[in-house]
């Protein structure tokens, strides 16, 4: 596991200097190519969307020189640069990859489009041959690991705009909110946005009522929606289900008598009103009629706090799990790892060979050096001709998914037991040990 | 034999009523499935052991822990086709319970108790129960969904609803699912109490209105056609319905009870 990230983010960088790094979608080929060429890099890819750029490789020796390379590609002195960069390598290159596509490390926690931009850029790198074995698999996990974070956590479900959560409150008054009418009561930016958010999620008609009736028909064909005149007010209101109402009234439009007949005309099918106005536009009494949902702009921004409350803690859950991913990428790619097998392998046959050559050496007598040296090179030279297959076998296999299935039947085959848990690591994987019963 | 289905029944709709002390608390999907998969085996233990007594011939339709089983068994298939339409368990906190109760007093190892009348005309008196019973289990489920409806609607009036961890159906959903249940209750409750009277009067002779059971039946069918009537005419829900809904059901329960009372209507240990 010798990978290896550098970059910036919205937390470490300013907006000028992210400006500064950040790469043209149509420029992303190039500098994967550039990257993959630059030494001491086997695999790599850029990730460059608005709040961060990073570049993640996986190299020949865990410890490529990747801030030259951003000197290089980007003509930026080290002093410009340095302080805003991160760096990780390994385990923490993994984890961190985890969380920037479980959308752990956006500036909105949660938000969902970083995922589909870290694919984009997936696909470009792998497109041009600049991912292949090491950093497909660590992708691959990274999505599947998004996915799971989404599935088992609610970190991405809230939503934390008064417009979304405006949505969110009618969908659990009314269920699917297709073919729902809504009315705009004052027309105003919040209004329209709310109006909007409504809209993309399948309500039907749009009603919108002004006190000048000019900026209602303006809003109005915004949204393909009907004008009402201010006086027509009481008697079409019952058919909209939702009402943004956001007047500069000084006193409540909406009374418990309006309610009531509202009520009455909809056979108390519910209402929902979302009252943006200050002073409120709804008055409490109304509010408190069964049948209608009377949210004010404070409610709503309670809902919002709340929704980020509760997002942090959803996102602490899903540290929990991306710790646990962490953990099992790293065994897998330990089991992954065709190093000790190779390296068993070697020491398996070279035993034999030992053992065949002290057997042998009785019957033989005396031998010269030269003798000696011949028996040496001829029994060498078998074994490492019978090794050449499976050992370039094992190494392309590495790169594959094949891997675990090469590497299990060579070590059925030869009766190899690998033991040492750091099996990355050559120095523990030359301890491995050699089971020699045959 | 049927007796042991009958408690591996049980035993699976316990983990439901678990799930439905845990719901109203919080929330938890993995629970929920638990709790749907636990029902679903419970229904085929419960389905076994019904197939078992009746193939046996032990099947007594007078008999109140049958009947108690069968009731059982009809309310979770309201339960599991409410499932299907609107992929929601919540319906389940109350019908759970109400469906653990009855599996628990049919599972009890008493001498079955039988009706004391001779009824003459058997096919009317197993029509009947089971039209009787299709009754009972779509009022308990429109209760079930008028609490619910009244829980969610003090949760979206009390502003907590943006919570989380909610989890009901929309307000509109739980309407949709108690109004259904109500609507194809209705027809049955009338036609289980019109046979109640065919069989009342090819036994007795007469219909007694005086007679307790009877009496509370009527109450029972009049509360529950006032809810239909309201809920079509003027769309009452929320408060009004569930109090309506809860009449309906104490009714229900008292006509149940009645048969303690009853002459004509008696059970009694064979």
């Amino acid at each position: 596991m010798r990978f290896q990230l550098i970059g910036v983010n919205h937390k470490s960088a300013p907006l000028e200097i992210r400006e500064r790094l950040a790469i043209p979608e149509s420029r992303l080929p190039d500098t994967c190519r550039e990257l993959t060429a630059y030494p001491g890099i086997e695999e790599g890819m850029v990730i460059s969307t608005c709040n961060r750029v990073e570049v993640v490789t996986h190299t020949v020796n865990g410890h490529a020189d990747l801030r030259g390379f951003l000197h290089d590609h980007f003509h930026l002195k080290p002093e410009e640069l340095d302080a805003h960069l991160y760096e990780f390598r390994e385990k923490d290159a993994v984890r961190h990859i985890f969380r920037v596509a479980a959308s752990l490390d956006s500036m909105v926690v949660g938000e969902a489009q970083i995922l589909g931009q870290v694919k984009e850029a997936y696909a470009t790198a792998r497109a041009v041959g600049a991912v292949r074995g090491q950093l497909d698999q660590l992708f691959s996990r990274a999505f599947a690991v998004a996915k799971r974070v989404r599935t088992e956590t609610a970190v991405g479900s809230s939503s934390v705009s008064i417009a979304s959560v405006a949505v969110e409150l009618a969908k659990k008054i009314f269920g699917s909110l297709h073919g729902k009418n809504v009315f705009i009561v004052g027309a105003g930016k919040m209004s329209e946005l709310a109006a909007r958010h409504l809209m993309a999620h399948g309500c039907g008609s749009i009603f919108v009522a002004n006190r000048t009736y000019e900026r209602a028909i303006g809003l109005a064909q915004k949204f393909d929606g009907q004008a009402i005149k201010f006086e027509d007010l009481y008697s079409t209101c019952d058919r909209a289900d939702i009402v943004i109402t956001s007047t500069g009234a000084p006193h409540a439009i909406f009374r418990r008598e309006h309610g009531e007949q509202f009520l009455a005309r909809r056979k108390n099918r519910p209402m929902f009103f979302i009252d943006i106005a200050v002073p409120r536009d709804v008055s409490q009494d109304m509010a408190k009629l069964d049948g209608i949902f009377a949210y004010d702009i404070d409610d709503l921004q309670q809902a919002v706090s709340s929704h980020v409350a509760d997002r942090r803690k959803e996102a602490e859950r899903a540290e929990e799990i991306i710790a646990g991913e962490v953990e099992r990428f790293e065994a897998r790619l330990q089991t992954l790892d065709v190093v000790p097998t190779i390296v068993s392998l070697q020491d398996h046959l070279e035993t034999i060979r030992q053992a065949e050559i002290d057997r042998v050496r009785g019957r033989m007598g005396q031998l010269t050096p030269e003798q000696e040296m011949a028996v040496e090179a001829l029994t060498r030279g078998i074994i490492n001709k019978v090794m050449h297959t499976p050992i370039t076998t094992l190494k392309s296999a590495a790169r594959e998914s094949e891997a675990t299935t090469v590497v299990d039947v060579v070590r059925r085959l030869f009766n190899l037991q690998v033991k040492g848990k750091e099996a990355g690591d050559p120095a523990a994987a030359k301890k491995a040990e050699v089971g020699t019963r045959q | 034999m049927s007796l042991l289905w009958l408690r591996f029944a049980l035993g699976c709709y316990f983990v439901g009523l678990i799930y439905a002390f845990v719901a109203l608390t919080r929330t938890s999907d993995l629970f929920s499935r638990i709790a749907l998969h636990a029902a679903s085996l419970g229904m085929v233990f419960h389905f076994v052991s019904l197939v078992e007594v009746f193939v046996s011939g032990q099947f007594v339709w007078a008999s109140v822990h049958n009947g108690e089983s069968l009731l059982a068994f009809i309310s979770m298939s309201f339960f599991m086709l409410i499932y299907a339409i609107y992929q929601t368990t919540s319906p389940g906190v109350v019908v759970f319970p109400i469906v653990f109760f009855l599996t628990f007093v049919a599972a009890m190892d008493e001498q079955p108790v039988l009706l004391t009348a001779l009824v003459s005309h058997k096919g009317w008196l197993v029509a009947h129960i089971i039209l009787i019973f299709t009754g009972y289990a779509a009022l308990v489920l429109s209760f079930g969904a008028s609490l619910l409806y009244l829980l969610q609607e003090s949760r979206l009036k009390s502003k907590k609803a943006t919570s989380l961890i909610s989890f009901l159906p929309a307000l509109e959903v739980i309407d949709q699912i108690g109004y259904r249940s109500l609507l194809l209750g209705f027809p049955f409750m009338t036609l289980g109490l019109l046979t109640g009277s065919v069989v009342a009067l090819t036994t007795y002779g007469k219909v007694d209105f005086l007679d307790p059971k009877i009496l509370l039946s009527v109450l029972m069918w009049a509360v529950y056609m006032i809810m239909v009537f309201t809920r079509w005419n003027s769309g009452w829900r929320g408060r009004r319905a569930a109090f309506l809904a809860t009449f309906a059901f104490v009714a229900a329960l008292a006509a149940w009870a009645a048969n303690y009372f009853s002459t004509i209507h008696r059970f009694a240990a064979s």
